[in-house]
């Protein structure tokens, strides 16, 4: 049972971020991606100072809000204030780690949260954390219930938005003419990608967040060219390696999710190097020069 | 202020190492940094940094032991085949940098992780203190540590002196510099490898995250300080020692502060300070130069239209009401009179009864906007053959650039003509 509730908590994690991964890797955002996973910390733990709890609800609003303070300090700090781009992502998440790693010295009694916890997270324990009700039943564990309701509003945003984002992410030019706010559908993009990062880092941490969130949906970019295709490969790509990734773990008896990682890692490769269009292995007929 | 003088005579072996460590540290990695910001690679460094442990933990595995060379030259490699990783799935697929970037990062790191955690589970005793590399220690440097910070940081220096002429020409102008025959791939490698070994050895004492910051972040504040590759080197590495000093300071004062983080904390102070305030690129400077052109260009405006208005009437030093003015070009109201009361404390302009009135000196001053205005115009119709309705937008706007020498070319250039291509004569 066990196992079922740790691939299961992976998948959901797994969905999230493939799903939000097409967009940002499109967009050539994947580290905006990776900046906001690290600089939610501070979120956390003023959340979790303000609550003295590990509620879900108050700590998705608090690293939601610095998920878009992030953005909008990348933004900043580029737009405004004329930072190279990589730069800018460099100085913001950096900053905000170090600020959340000093919240948490300083508070070191009150808080009851590690650094490792917050990098690699600890899915194993998903199980432990049941969800009782006042009736004695038990309702499998909590996580999986927070990580549930987070996949299913993030599946609706994409459908609700889908021409939007869409259209925001590929052509922002006519967007903008046809009267979409590129703004608007930028920072909900990015909030979206705040909440799965928190919802997440609990069970699986800030590194497979990154992971799950540029790895599946590079391996779908290199297998597909439809872009609905390309969002369902990669969902399938994510919920393949957590599944694979917990039984290499179990296997050497090492970290979940470092193992989803090296798997999805692994799924990259394999695409990569025998991708039936792409691959570096796969002799492309259509690029032979024409014999006269 | 006790504790401020205990600190800096450096009596206490401990601090001595400690704050030394950190200025080694951060300066020298601020010397990379600087290049790598400059190719536009600024968060490789990042990539580099979780690339380094899956290296750690392997080398620990086959050697059995912790004996910090053998680590480093673990990181060392893995390190640097992520830097490759990247480059290779960048040049030979359709994957752009950022997501390379991100997907090298994570994986590198996972393998990192799940080889940690397999170890720790081994029950090795000898394992214990290998995940100082996740998160840094530089409050607890010890003298050899600060033997291989110093050596590397040496290297680091020296290689960039070495090298400084043929690293700024990759950076500037990497074509011409494969033009004229420097080997410009291995010049990349060098710089790559530059960019591991700071890393390799700056992340014992900031941890993997935070060293993304030892590498960008004194490098982009000193950006904003100078355009000389020279002075921005200095700066950056100052920039970065100071800010070893301060961190190492701060968890003195408060053992239970950690080093690395508040270095961190204080350099992206600085850098922020210094998007902000920098003269000449800064975001505030940046803001009163639009103000000031702003200013000027109304200013030039309300003199035009007071010679033009001048010109129509003949007589030329006549005063024009506030009605006059705006009836000819629509200014807001309030920005108009500020202008005008601008301009009257210049001396510009002075304020009669029936309404302003041309100084003498407003009076050169507007004739020299309307002469630039139509001189511009005929240039535009006789050398790039454009209808003369066509042209007054584009004077309006360069009436306010041109300097004088260029006004004097142009005069030359026009055979000091009389009149511009709507018949009106050029003052």
């Amino acid at each position: 049972m066990n196992a079922f509730w740790i691939i299961l908590t992976g998948s959901l994690v797994a969905t999230c971020c493939s799903l939000l991964g097409c967009y940002l890797i499109l967009r050539r955002m994947a580290m905006v991606g990776d900046a906001i996973s690290h600089a939610v910390l501070p979120g956390i733990v003023i959340a979790f100072l303000f609550t003295g709890s590990r509620e879900s609800v108050p700590m998705l609003i608090g690293a939601g809000l610095l998920g878009v303070l992030t953005t909008f300090l990348i933004e900043f700090f580029h737009r405004y204030a004329r930072v190279q781009a990589d730069a800018a992502i460099g100085v913001t998440f950096t900053w905000l780690f170090a600020i959340g790693i000093i919240l948490i010295s300083v508070f070191a009694g009150q808080v009851d949260l590690d650094q490792d916890c917050v990098l690699y997270g600890e899915i194993a324990y998903v199980p432990l954390d049941l969800w009782i009700t006042g009736g004695g039943l038990s309702l499998g564990p909590r996580t999986v219930w927070t990580l549930a309701v987070v996949t299913l509003l993030i599946i609706l945003f994409i459908v609700l938005g889908y021409k939007e984002l869409f259209l925001t992410t590929f052509d922002p030019a006519y967007a903008a003419a046809i009267g979409i706010s590129t703004t608007v559908w930028y920072y909900s993009l990015m909030t979206a990608v705040s909440f799965t990062t928190v919802a997440s880092f609990e069970s699986v941490g800030a590194i497979l967040v990154v992971a799950l969130l540029v790895a599946p949906p590079a391996t779908a970019y290199l297998l597909t060219d439809n872009f609905k295709q390309m969002l369902l490969l990669s969902v399938l790509a994510g919920i393949l390696a957590s599944a694979a990734g917990y039984y290499l773990a179990v296997w050497i008896d090492g970290s979940i999710a470092g193992a989803i990682a090296t798997v999805t890692g692994m799924e990259f490769m394999l695409a990569f190097l025998f991708s039936p269009a792409r691959g570096i292995l796969i002799k492309r007929k259509q690029l032979q020069p024409v014999q006269h | 202020m006790n504790e401020f003088f205990e600190f800096f005579s450096f009596a206490d072996a401990n601090v001595r190492y400690v704050t030394l460590g950190s200025v080694l540290l951060a300066g020298s990695s601020a010397v990379v940094g600087c290049f790598t910001l400059l190719r536009k690679r600024a968060l490789v460094g990042d990539a580099v940094a979780h690339a380094v442990l899956p290296g750690v933990c392997l080398a620990f595995i086959l050697s059995g032991t912790k004996n910090p060379f053998i680590l480093l030259l673990g990181a060392f490699i893995t390190g640097w085949i992520s830097l490759l990783t990247i480059d290779f799935i960048t040049s030979r697929s359709r994957i752009k940098e950022d997501t390379a970037i991100g997907l090298v990062l994570s994986v590198f790191f996972g393998i990192g992780i799940i080889l940690l955690t397999a170890i720790q589970h081994s029950g090795n005793a000898a394992q214990s203190g290998l995940d100082k590399f996740l998160f840094g220690k530089a409050a607890s440097l010890v003298g050899e540590d600060l033997i291989a910070f110093s050596l590397v940081a040496v290297l680091l220096l020296v290689a960039t002196l070495l090298f400084y002429k043929e690293l700024t020409l990759l950076c500037f102008d990497q074509a011409y510099a494969k033009t004229i025959g420097y080997p410009v791939r291995a010049l990349e490698l060098l710089l790559t490898t530059l960019t591991v070994f700071a890393v390799v050895v700056g992340i014992q004492a900031v941890g993997v995250v935070l060293m993304a910051a030892m590498l960008i972040t004194p490098a982009a504040a000193a950006r904003f300080w100078t355009d000389r590759l020279s002075l921005m080197l200095v700066l950056a590495a100052l920039i970065g020692a100071f800010s070893g000093v301060a961190g190492a300071f701060v968890s003195y004062t408060a053992p239970a502060m950690p080093t690395g983080p508040w270095i961190v904390l204080i350099v992206s102070m600085i850098a922020t300070l210094s998007f902000a305030f920098a003269p000449g690129k800064g975001w505030v400077s940046r803001l009163l130069r639009q103000r000031r052109n702003k200013t000027l260009i109304l200013e030039e405006n309300l003199l035009k239209l007071l010679y033009q208005l001048g010109e129509q009437k003949q007589g030329t030093l006549a005063p024009h009401t506030f009605q006059e003015i705006l009836e000819r070009r629509a200014i807001p109201q309030k920005l108009a009179r500020t202008g005008l009361r601008k301009l009257g404390n210049q001396g510009y302009i002075e304020k009669t009864p029936e309404g302003w009135l041309l100084t003498g000196q407003g009076q050169r001053r507007g004739e020299r906007v309307v002469r630039l205005h139509r001189l511009w115009e005929l240039y535009l119709t006789q050398y790039l053959h454009l209808a003369s309705d066509h042209v007054h937008e584009d004077a309006e706007t360069i009436e306010h650039i041109i300097t004088p020498e260029l006004e004097q070319k142009l005069m030359e250039e026009l055979g000091f003509p009389v009149l511009d291509p709507h018949s009106a004569r050029i003052p």
